[in-house]
């Protein structure tokens, strides 16, 4: 079972690998594959923090927002030309956000559950008014141009396409290793009972602080990517409310606090999204059709795609396991009843 | 000088005066009960005791040191585990997982590694095998029973060999054969490995057959103190529970 699943992966990871290149029909579909993999890796790192404290976040695009201003400004402050130089400023991003997290979250932290959501909505407002208004770092309204990659447009998508997936590999490896650690399971204890993990020695505050730093990591890596993708930023496309909105509804649906729940859940979401504002933007239809969308997963599977699936998974398991007991329970009956009859 | 003493220890929650200068001594490897009224601040006295409630007024010693201020991690590191009347385990996480929430893992690095090697893995099986959970290690504590939640939340805090455990109801809600395998498990730990007990209990069958010393509290404070069969026949309990 083991070797089948780590053939199911190794055969997803060169399908994932030779996409761009074999598979995606066109750049447009390509293009819907690099913002997933940005989603995915954003919502895998926000899943580190929200997903195992249980601590919702809804103000993370604080951190995508400085990502996005870290690598256009300093590609601006340094003159860097377009082509695969930007990329190097992806640890200056994570590390803008991840030095901005350690207040805002200390301070985010003091309150618990809801009130901690409300005060990251807060703070994401707070930093798109910064954003406007700060227009001597910023430009304000009028928005940062990034420079724009020399590639041609055969190639154009290949290296945001890889460098995104290195680093959501990168979430998924770290998501992994902590879920699987001692330091994962007093981020598990906290979401399920905070006093009780603290008076049993977990360091409840540290654990929190240092979950949604790292969490904070991936969402400005993400926010830079978006950024030298898409060649100009706006005060309300990256300190945006949509971005959060995204990010939770991915890591919701794909089920909160597993380590492939954002993963599917960017996988659905993010191309859907693009598909029905393609299709039926025009109408005004897409936001309520993908509505329904989110209601029927919902109600079919209420904890998510990833856990309502496992646990379906598991009762099947279980039935089938008592079937055969019973059906070789009944088999032996049978056995013993014929050799008493041949006996007679 | 007693084991853990409690000293004249005051705390109110607005107009409520939940202790009253309470005072409570626990003799080193005795099994203490401490019973009253529904109200009377026993549970309270627990909390106070293990940090989870700030005093107001008084102190409280543990092995000759003040531990009056400290927070519930720090009372639980000195040697003090305590379980909760509604049980308090980690609902979604497995009943093995639940018990390595409790071994404590000394920096960074120990953090970062797996949360289950094979000896804390033994360490936690040892004690699930005590209670009798075994079988049950990889199911979520969620789907155990109220008895079986007891159960754990006891193995759980036994992780960092406590010197005291202050048990709150342990016999609450849970059916006769698990109540006397409670009572065993009590009684073996005390005379095995020593370990003192304060236990808070309404059931009186339960508390007069296993306690060597019994308080009684009563509006915030003691009322008696001694041995069951006295303190049963107090006057002033009488009065307490039966309003006479």
């Amino acid at each position: 079972m083991k070797a089948l699943r780590t053939l199911g992966l190794l055969a997803l990871l060169a399908l994932v690998l030779v996409f761009p290149v074999l598979l995606s029909p066109n750049n447009a579909v390509t293009d819907m594959a690099i913002f997933t993999l940005i989603y995915a890796m954003a919502a895998t790192g926000w899943n580190i923090f929200s997903g195992y404290t249980g601590y919702i976040s809804i103000g993370h695009a604080v951190y995508f927002g400085l990502g996005a201003y870290t690598m256009a400004l300093a590609c601006q402050h340094w003159n860097f030309p377009g082509g695969y130089l930007p990329f190097l400023l992806l640890p200056l991003a994570a590390l803008v956000a991840g030095v901005f997290a350690i207040p805002l979250g200390f301070l985010a932290l003091r309150v618990r559950r809801y009130a901690f959501a409300v005060t990251t909505i807060a703070l994401m407002f707070i930093f798109q008014l910064l954003a406007y208004n700060l227009r001597g770092i910023t430009n304000g309204s009028n928005g940062v141009f990034l420079p724009q990659p020399p590639w041609s447009a055969d190639v154009f998508d290949l290296p945001f396409y890889y460098v995104t997936l290195a680093l959501l590999l990168v979430s998924l490896g770290l998501s992994w290793r902590v879920r699987h650690s001692k330091y994962g399971l007093g981020l598990l204890a906290i979401r399920d009972d905070e006093d009780r993990a603290f008076g049993l020695g977990v360091k409840t505050g540290s654990y929190k602080l240092v979950a949604y730093v790292v969490s904070a990591l991936f969402a400005g890596m993400a926010g830079a990517i978006f950024a030298y993708f898409i060649g100009i930023i706006y005060p309300q496309f990256t300190f945006d409310p949509i971005v959060d909105v995204n990010i939770t509804t991915i890591a919701f649906l794909g089920g909160l606090g597993t380590l492939a729940g954002p993963l599917v859940g960017a996988v659905l979401v993010v191309p859907l999204q693009q598909y029905l504002t393609v299709e039926f933007g025009g109408e005004s239809l897409n936001l309520v059709l993908f509505g329904a969308f989110l209601l029927v997963i919902f109600l079919v599977l209420p904890r998510g795609i990833v856990p309502s699936l496992q646990g379906k998974w598991s009762a099947w398991k279980a039935t089938r396991a008592k079937a055969v007991r019973l059906s070789s329970a009944a088999s032996k009956e049978q056995a013993v009843l014929a050799e008493r009859r041949e006996r007679l | 000088m007693s084991f853990l003493e409690v000293r004249t220890v005051s705390k109110a929650f607005g107009g409520i005066r939940a202790l009253d200068a309470c005072s409570l001594s626990v003799e080193q490897g005795s099994i203490t009960g401490l019973i009253g009224p529904n109200g009377s601040g026993k549970t309270t006295l627990f909390n106070v005791i293990t940090g989870y409630e700030r005093v107001d007024a008084g102190e409280i010693r543990f092995d000759g040191r003040a531990i009056t201020d400290a927070k519930p991690d720090k009372v639980f590191a000195l040697g003090i585990g305590r379980t909760f009347q509604l049980t308090r385990v980690f609902p979604r996480l497995t009943v093995l997982e639940n018990m390595h929430i409790a071994i404590p893992r000394k920096g960074i690095r120990g953090l970062l590694k797996h949360w289950g090697p094979l000896q804390e893995q033994r360490q936690a099986l040892d004690l699930l095998d005590l209670v009798g959970l075994t079988t049950l290690k990889d199911e979520p504590a969620s789907n155990l029973s109220y008895g079986q939640k007891k159960l754990l939340e006891f193995a759980l805090i036994l992780v960092v060999q406590p010197q005291v455990i202050l048990l709150d109801e342990p016999a609450g809600g849970v059916n006769p054969t698990m109540v006397n395998q409670m009572a065993g498990l009590i009684r073996t730990l005390n005379e095995q490995k020593g370990i003192t007990f304060l236990v808070v209990e309404h059931n009186m069958e339960f508390v007069m057959g296993l306690c060597h010393m019994v308080n009684v509290m009563h509006r915030g404070t003691t009322i008696a103190k001694g041995a069951p069969d006295l303190v049963r026949k107090n006057p002033a309990v009488l009065e307490a529970y039966l309003g006479a």
